[in-house]
């Protein structure tokens, strides 16, 4: 049976969004701490991209 | 020693070579006594290669007042029945040690600005920056701006040089940093500073009045002329760092209006196409995007060596011109550090804290940050006769860093 922290759920929550800034944007306008991190994919997800970049980067 | 190893070395290497580059004017020369392979009837164009078939309109408009300028054909409809029959080779700017705006037209009786990296001992040539036949435009105007280049400007500024010796340009490219400029659209500060060094040369040489006058009225009222300069700067800068085994860096960003074009230090002279994009630009009166071409121009030579849009965060100036914020535009120039190679030790930006500009774009860090470079150009025709219709923002295609990389993959794994 899982244990529910409820001191979790009772504080304040400072969110960290990584990736796509729109999210940290909707919740700073919901007057929520948001810290946002700037990330995306290596190569844009490309798979083949990635692959050369192993070995070249 | 590992791959990853060997391109580094070799990167730090066409860095070095791009940062000690040390660009001087060295002469005011017609193309056709300067220009290493440019033959009788020859044009030299912008960008990538491209036949004439396949020009975007403004290139189209452009070869076609080069034509009438040479006196190779007497009517526009003469020029296209020359071409169309094949009886004027087109060869790119790029493949002759020349950069040119916008269409980027060269013929053999065009004066050219001469620039001589004296770290590496290569020249590189450049055309002069008008406002009306680079752009595609065919006029009588268009043309009488070009001759009165040949006839009286360029020849009275070459005599002038000649009295003077030569120009270094690297403090006056370093002071216009300081000053404002970002050395691919605005050169308000380098044109003035150009102005004055040849003012003195002009009054020192044995030239009659009228020569004189039409001369220092030609350079002190032109805001652009140092462009030309710039551009035979940075190909002389980016020449003398090409033909390095393993480098990732760019040497050369061109476009012709129909596509965008990179070059690769370690890949020998192959061109990574893709289609040129539209660029996002603020429109003169009287146009708008409707009416706009495809990214076209050798210009992109400044931002190969880390000026124009990768130093556009230091010239707020030119975002009246271009469009965009103060703050877009830091957030640009530092945008550009995630795929550039270093900084540059002399050239800097005093509103960015005085950092160095970025330079050597590394195709290896396009690809994994999805970042390609900014450029900020100006905006031709779709169709030709026009002259300029505006200026804006564009990205380099990020199809041509891939297509790069996976050629590199081929030449260089399992070395």
């Amino acid at each position: 049976m899982a244990i529910i922290n409820n001191d979790l759920l009772n504080q304040p929550l400072i969110i960290i969004n990584i990736g796509v800034q729109k999210f940290a944007e909707s919740l700073s306008g919901q007057e929520v701490q948001v810290v946002h991190i700037d990330w995306s994919p290596p190569a844009g997800g490309d798979e083949e991209m990635i692959d050369l970049l192993d070995e070249l980067l | 020693m590992e791959i990853k190893q060997k391109i580094e070395k070799a990167n730090e290497e066409a860095v070095q070579r791009m940062i000690s580059g040390l660009p001087v004017l060295v002469d005011i020369a017609p193309a056709g006594e300067v220009v290493p392979g440019l033959e009788d009837r020859m044009i030299m164009h912008s960008g990538p290669p491209i036949e004439w078939k396949k020009m975007c309109g403004a290139q189209r408009g452009a070869i076609i007042g080069a034509l009438l300028f040479e006196g190779w054909a007497k009517t526009p409809k003469e020029a296209e029945k020359l071409l169309n029959n094949g009886e004027i080779k087109i060869e790119p700017n790029h493949h002759h040690q020349a950069v040119g705006p916008m269409a980027g037209t060269i013929t053999p009786s065009m004066p050219l600005w001469v620039v001589e990296n004296k770290t590496f001992g290569n020249r590189a040539f450049c055309r002069q920056v008008e406002p009306k036949q680079q752009f595609g435009e065919f006029s009588e105007e268009a043309i009488k701006g070009l001759e009165l280049w040949r006839d009286i400007w360029a020849p009275t500024l070459r005599q002038a040089l000649n009295k003077m010796g030569e120009l270094e340009l690297a403090p006056i490219i370093t002071k216009a940093l300081q000053m404002g400029d970002e050395l691919h659209n605005r050169h308000t500060a380098s044109s003035s500073l150009f102005a004055n060094e040849m003012a003195k040369g002009i009054a020192d040489a044995d030239i009659p009045k009228k020569e004189t006058m039409m001369t220092l009225g030609y350079i002190t009222g032109h805001n652009l002329i140092f462009l030309g300069l710039a551009m035979a700067s940075g190909k002389a800068i980016a020449d003398a760092a090409h033909g390095i085994d393993y480098s990732t860096v760019v040497t050369a960003m061109a476009r012709n209006g129909t596509d965008f074009g990179i070059r690769v230090s370690g890949l020998g002279d192959e061109w990574f196409t893709a289609p040129a994009p539209v660029v996002d630009g603020l429109y003169l009166p009287g146009y708008t995007s409707a009416d706009g071409g495809l990214d076209m121009g050798d210009s992109a030579i400044t931002e190969t060596v880390g000026w124009g849009g990768f130093v556009i965060g230091g010239a707020p100036g030119i975002l009246s011109l271009v469009g965009g914020t103060p703050e877009e535009a830091i957030g640009y120039s530092k945008e550009m550090r995630n795929i550039t190679t270093a900084t540059h030790s002399t050239y800097r930006m005093p509103g960015l804290g005085s950092i160095g500009t970025s330079m050597g774009i590394d195709i290896r860090k396009v690809v994994q940050t999805n970042i390609t470079p900014i450029i900020d150009t100006a905006i031709a025709h779709q169709d030709p006769g026009y002259p300029i219709i505006g200026a804006g923002l564009v990205r380099a295609p990020i199809e041509c860093f891939k297509s790069a990389l996976i050629a590199f993959s081929k030449k260089y794994s399992g070395d």
